[in-house]
């Protein structure tokens, strides 16, 4: 539906209005405007996972269903977050709204709508918070900054904490790190008490209680399309793989998001990894039941969030493996870093995390127990373990997208960074302000990357893109490498509308195109079946030659 | 509208003042009970801010990371934007108190023909340090008035403060600074489209504030003098709980004082808590650690969970078609 009125990317570019509204937000109800926001969570969904106040709704109508008591329910649960999490009730009180966040939402950036400015995204629940919970907002109302929580201010916070990513973007530049994810999240899980989600985050959620992850992929169907892959490996390669599936006594469970398995650009990505794993003789093994290593629960509540991460140590347990292998993926690895331990652990019947090819014990997973795929990787190359032919990428003009979470929620920024410059030949950087902490959300993260929502998401998606473009007008940039699930399925949908002749793909395909493995037939073509640049062996060298002086120089540009 | 009635309230208690101290005289309410009132409700509303907050879990550890993790050990983590030990924790929360590191880094958007710019934007960092700072300074400066003999430290500032030996009594360099910060925190608030969007009245309140305990106390030591020896006995007493009213001071430093003590009885409920606040920031003052080291949450519970028992008993005969093991045949 929202496609029928998708306008041209210049169009939407011209239509950014920074101009500031005359009237005063408050007085400024949320306009729900099709193609920026999502269906609303069905009751088989919420069912699904025992929330309450389930039912079938529509955001575009009039009437919500609402129970009677909302108001309350809204009320009290605020009362029992600020209660429990002391970086709402902080940023509830200490914010002095000096702007610093203002312009550095990908969301406003896109939509110039001033409630995506950071500050006013949060004011829409600090208004709130001081009516119920400060005396000054009490007595002195709207003067205070203060109003009551109204069925206009209930639209308004479901539209807009909907319009946020959980990127933590504004958390970078806040001078007391106010996180507007921590009050999103916040938001999102009182919106949830009264039934009020999106469908593309509970279908998804639901799927992963009951299926093992979100794409609902039944046991036999992961082994059907990890086969599928293999076929294709084995047309590339003419070497066949045997991956094995819920084995007990492997040494490594390997969790990789759900998507991965699922649609292309991931499936080369997974392609990557089953390549690379057959290629080191790993003892490891996929599982169906922790087959997600995402978690849109964690975009409905923290307590949704912590049931499905269960599943990832009690297979673990169940299959007696001795530590967890991590694929690319964004908010995974957030969770993962930030969470998981704390929710699901202490893992003590796992061990530390070594290497069995190099010999590394990944002290820096001690606890967890669990190891980020770029980090063993990028150790493998340092041990020289994998014989690599980077000149298989030579028809890439490759620049990096730091994803939100592995960027702010964990800081990994030199891993990729080592791989990729020993995989590809050409990679260029974007521009500071966009890449590694400071870098953009795809524009379609935390739950949002529907297909009604699509204006939203190109919007939310511009200030990515837009870096993209200039490295793509720059220097004939035409891959956009990421180590992020979300990324890979937004960011196509995005480059495909803003800057057309880029395409995007996991870090591990990239590497799979490089690896040289041990019997394969001479490769013709890339995993997606692009023939590899000119078989001419005296052609291609002075080329490549070419391209990588340009490369240096150009690199060295776009670092300044 | 939203900056008159914060600017009227501000009249206001000038107003007050001056009916109070010069028509009637009620020299022990304005210069002994409302301060001490005023350092009561900033001292207890402060700690009852700090405890409250202090006392609220932080179920999870969620630093927001700023640099390069510490992960394999040839490659160099970045130990104070994402410290993964308390030397960086403390060094990450010093840059950020003293030198507001993360403002700093601020840059303007702007589109630009066909690309999204990004611009250095110092101003509100600058005029941020040069508020801060100058507040600070003026404020250890005031400590001569606390002590019988003025401490060495004070002296040196107030002579560094004043070397450029302008007019009589010379001027302090703090006093312009302050001002002209504080001018130039209200004039972004008024001008800049965006920042006037969300601007509240108690935005707007507490410059009107500091512009006039600034204002008052400039006026008094440069223009309308006061009796210093009086401030100085009424201070000491104060400061030495034996209070006395002490007339004759001018009625401009009961002003300047009733300001000072309206922001030091608002502060512990307003905005201007950030200054505890930041201390104690989960964003800021955590280390990334949390693979290493488990982090426990003080409320976690049991949830209900989707079993891998429940899962097998599911999908039993699909999982055996597709050749996959199963606990139970």
């Amino acid at each position: 539906m929202a496609k029928e009125k998708e306008p041209k990317p210049e169009e939407l570019f011209q239509s950014i209005d920074y101009k500031a509204p005359k009237k005063f937000w408050m007085d400024t109800p949320a306009q729900i405007r099709p193609g920026m926001f999502c269906w609303g969570a069905k009751a088989k969904s919420l069912n699904t996972v025992g929330f309450p106040n389930a039912r079938d709704w529509n955001p575009s109508e009039e009437n919500w269903k609402l129970p009677d008591n909302w108001q309350e329910i809204l009320i009290e649960g605020l009362r029992e977050r600020l209660d429990k999490y002391r970086s709402l009730r902080l940023f509830m009180d200490i914010c002095v709204r000096c702007g610093a966040c203002a312009d550095k939402c990908h969301f406003y950036i896109g939509t110039g709508d001033p409630k995506n400015m950071p500050v006013l995204r949060a004011e829409l629940m600090r208004s709130v918070y001081r009516k119920y919970f400060t005396t000054g907002g009490k007595v002195l109302g709207k003067l205070a900054g203060a109003r009551e929580l109204d069925l206009q201010v209930l639209k308004e916070w479901w539209y807009y904490f909907f319009q946020c990513t959980e990127c933590r973007r504004c958390s970078v530049f806040c001078p007391y790190g106010i996180d507007q994810a921590e009050i999103t999240m916040a938001g999102r899980e009182l919106l949830n008490l009264i039934g009020l989600n999106i469908e593309w985050i509970m279908g998804p959620a639901a799927n992963c209680y009951m299926k093992g992850n979100h794409l609902g992929l039944e046991p036999h169907t992961i082994v059907n399309n990890v086969e599928f892959m293999l076929d294709d490996i084995e047309t590339l390669t003419g070497i066949r793989i045997n991956p094995s599936f819920n084995r007990k006594g492997a040494e490594i469970l390997f969790v990789t998001p759900s998507g991965d398995l699922f649609a292309d650009p991931g499936t080369y990505t997974c392609m990557g990894y089953l390549m690379l794993f057959h290629e080191l003789g790993l003892d490891y093994t996929w599982s169906t039941y922790a087959s997600e290593g995402g978690n849109f629960g964690f975009f409905t509540s923290n307590e949704l969030a912590k049931r499905l991460n269960s599943k990832i140590y009690a297979e673990a347990k169940r299959l007696g493996v001795k530590w967890i292998l991590g694929g690319e993926c964004g908010h995974m690895w957030r969770v993962l870093n930030q969470y998981m331990d704390t929710w699901n652990g202490p893992a003590d019947f796992l061990e530390v995390p070594k290497s069995p090819i190099t010999g590394t014990v990944f002290e820096n997973a001690k606890a967890t127990k669990m190891t980020h795929i770029i980090e063993f990787t990028a150790d493998l190359i340092k041990h020289g373990k994998l014989k690599l032919d980077p000149s298989r990428n030579d028809h890439l003009n490759v620049t990096f997208h730091d994803s939100c979470n592995t960027a702010r929620g964990m800081g990994v920024f030199e891993e990729p960074r080592y791989v990729i410059n020993n995989i590809c030949r050409n990679f260029f950087e974007m521009p500071r302000e966009t890449i590694r902490e400071q870098t953009f959300c795809c524009g379609s993260g935390s739950g949002l990357n529907a297909g009604e929502d699509m204006e939203l998401r190109l919007r939310g998606g511009l200030a990515r893109a837009n870096a993209v473009k200039y490295v793509h007008d720059k220097h004939g940039v035409n891959m956009l490498a990421n180590i992020c699930a979300i990324d890979r399925a937004a960011l196509t949908t995005s480059m495909n509308y803003w800057v057309p002749g880029v395409t995007v793909a996991g870090v591990h395909e990239l590497l799979a195109n490089a690896l040289v493995m041990t019997g394969e037939k001479p490769r013709e073509t890339d995993l997606r079946g692009e023939p590899l640049p000119a078989s001419e062996e005296d052609v291609s060298v002075s080329a490549r030659a070419v391209t990588q002086a340009e490369g240096e120089t150009a690199g060295g540009e776009a670092n300044v | 509208m939203k900056a008159l009635v914060p600017f009227l309230a501000v009249v206001f208690l000038v107003l007050l003042v001056i009916a109070g101290v010069k028509a009637a005289g009620l020299y022990f309410l304005f210069g002994v009970a409302v301060p001490y009132a005023a350092a009561a409700i900033f001292l207890l509303g402060f700690v009852y801010k700090v405890v409250k907050w202090g006392r609220t879990p932080v179920p999870f550890h969620i630093p927001t990371t700023c640099g390069q993790q510490k992960s394999l050990p040839w490659i160099k983590p970045n130990s104070i934007e994402n410290p993964s030990g308390t030397g960086g924790v403390i060094m990450r929360m010093l840059l950020e108190v003293f030198l507001f590191r993360s403002l700093f880094k601020n840059r303007k958007t702007k589109i630009k023909g066909d690309y999204i710019a990004y611009s250095w934007a110092p101003w509100l960092w600058l005029s941020g340090m040069a508020f801060h700072w100058s507040f600070l300074l003026i404020v250890i400066r005031h400590l001569r008035f606390f002590f019988q003999s003025v401490p060495v430290p004070v002296q040196a500032l107030e002579h560094l403060d004043s070397i450029l030996n302008w007019g009589v009594p010379a001027l302090y360099i703090t006093d312009v600074i302050f001002l002209a910060a504080v001018t130039y925190l209200f004039l972004r608030r008024v001008t800049l489209a965006h920042l006037k969007a969300i601007t509240l009245p108690a935005d707007y309140f507490p410059l009107f504030l500091l512009f006039g305990i600034g204002a008052s106390g400039a006026l008094m030591r440069y223009h309308l003098r006061v009796d210093v020896v009086g401030v100085k006995e009424l201070v000491m007493g104060l400061v030495s709980l034996h209070p006395a009213a002490v007339a004759g001071i001018g009625t401009i430093f009961y002003i300047h004082l009733f300001l000072i003590s309206t922001l030091f009885a608002y502060f512990p409920w307003s905005k201007l808590v950030h200054a505890g606040g930041v201390f104690l920031s989960p964003t800021r003052n955590l280390s990334n650690n949390s693979r290493v080291v488990r982090h426990v949450n003080p409320w976690n519970y049991p949830v209900k969970v989707h079993t891998y028992a429940e899962y097998e008993d599911d999908f039993r005969e699909k999982m055996k078609m597709a050749g996959l093991p199963v606990e139970k045949e």
